[in-house]
């Protein structure tokens, strides 16, 4: 991952429950520091003059407490504690409650390129928000190549080698009313270490297709903004690969998972051949997903219904009809 | 055409996975090959026919084999039977 400043984090396009209403109040030669955690500190014990495990890497979040304590500092003459503070390689102060801090604080602050930033929403909120935007911004993540689409509310990944038709069939997904989340270049991000969400690697090429023989085509712009949507929930990985008549393919239903990020993924190969529909298959096999998720697994129970079936036939051939078995 | 006689050796019969195993063998030939029971025929390559003759242990069937290499489809299944398709 590239240097995640604190200019990225004022830059972030973050809607409604997300936004964070940053804006720069001071130091702005400061906003190239860099954002190395994902935590935030309340720099309470700092100000009293308390430096021990003082983490000052971690983005500091000043609300009412630490402001009317900052006050009571400037009108004793006591900011040496704040130049301390300030002396740390601090990634940037923030201040909630749109407060404005004290003429002292703001000048320290130009001086030592510490930048200050303003948020009006409350301090509780707001660290709640910047720790979600940062987790995921700090989450384990890779590039997969494949079409990433979401179907019956499944967020299915098709992945195959170049040219076994991958676009083709997500655009036959697409017309059918399912959802592109993304073609080409998939970013899959590991979040809190249970799930994995996937998105476009880019946001300016993530909904188009390129399709052989068509170029390149906007599925905004052809189907709708119904048929695309921004990420996604990984759920279900399907790889398609051409039919190989000596390769032995799944024929009861196992449940096989792949591994991404370390989160163990449902996994289906599904052999392509002409005269296959894959995508009723990829249908079908991300409704049989979302069976399994409702506890009903269609492999399993009807495997335990021959068995049963079976056991009772032994049953009765072994006391009714002691001919047929061969003893 | 080449034939042969087996019984099922293994207790649970022929569930979902040595029907499995069964059909993957069967399609690895190119002969047609056929499964009897009593009076029933199925395509040993379909999964659920082979399921669907509820086979149970100590059951006698019968494989038959049609093509140019019945002889190894017949030895490849006959040789599943003998091993208790893996199991037990």
């Amino acid at each position: 991952m590239d240097k995640f400043t604190v200019l990225d984090l004022l830059q972030l396009d973050l809607k409604e429950h997300d936004a964070l209403n940053l804006k720069c109040m001071a130091a702005r030669t400061g906003l190239v520091r860099e954002i190395t955690l994902p935590e935030i500190d309340r720099p309470g014990l700092a100000l009293s003059g308390f430096f021990e495990n003082f983490a000052f890497q971690r983005i500091q979040v000043l609300g009412r407490g630490e402001n009317a304590y900052l006050k009571k500092l400037e009108n004793e003459g006591k900011v040496d504690t704040i130049e301390r503070i300030l002396s740390h390689e601090i990634p940037c102060c923030i201040f909630t409650f749109n407060i404005n801090p004290t003429e002292s604080f703001f000048k320290i602050a130009e001086k030592s390129k510490c930048p200050i930033l303003q948020t009006d929403l409350p301090s509780s909120e707001f660290s709640a928000r910047v720790m979600r935007v940062l987790s995921n911004i700090f989450a384990p993540n890779q590039t997969i190549h494949g079409v990433f689409v979401e179907v019956f509310g499944v967020g299915v990944l098709i992945k195959g080698e170049s040219g076994v038709g991958k676009s083709e069939i997500a655009l036959e997904l697409i017309e059918r009313g399912h959802r592109l989340v993304a073609d080409d270049a998939i970013n899959i991000r590991c979040v809190s270490g249970n799930y994995l969400i996937g998105k476009g690697a880019s946001v300016v090429i993530s909904h188009h297709m390129e399709i052989r023989g068509l170029g390149i085509i906007n599925i905004t712009h052809l189907f709708g903004v119904g048929s695309i949507r921004d990420e996604k929930k990984l759920e279900l990985v399907v790889q398609l690969e051409e039919w190989d008549s000596k390769k032995v393919y799944d024929r009861i239903g196992s449940e096989e998972l792949t591994d991404i990020l370390g989160i163990k993924v449902p996994y289906v190969i599904i052999p392509v051949r002409p005269g296959r529909n894959i995508p009723i298959i990829i249908e079908t096999a991300a409704m049989n997903e979302r069976l399994k998720r409702m506890g009903y697994d269609s492999a399993k129970e009807f495997s335990s219904n021959v068995m049963n079936w079976l056991e009772t036939k032994s049953a009765r051939a072994y006391f009714l009809e002691e001919k047929h078995t061969f003893r | 055409m080449v034939e042969c006689y087996v019984i099922i050796k293994n207790r649970a019969g022929i569930h979902a996975r040595p029907a499995a195993l069964l059909v993957q063998t069967a399609t690895q030939f190119t002969s047609k090959v056929y499964i009897e029971k009593d009076s029933e025929r199925i395509n040993g390559k379909s999964i659920m026919g082979v399921i669907s003759l509820g086979a149970t242990y100590h059951t006698k069937l019968r494989i038959i084999a049609e093509g140019e290499d019945e002889k190894q489809a017949i030895a490849a299944l006959a040789r599943l039977f003998d091993n208790k398709f893996q199991e037990e």
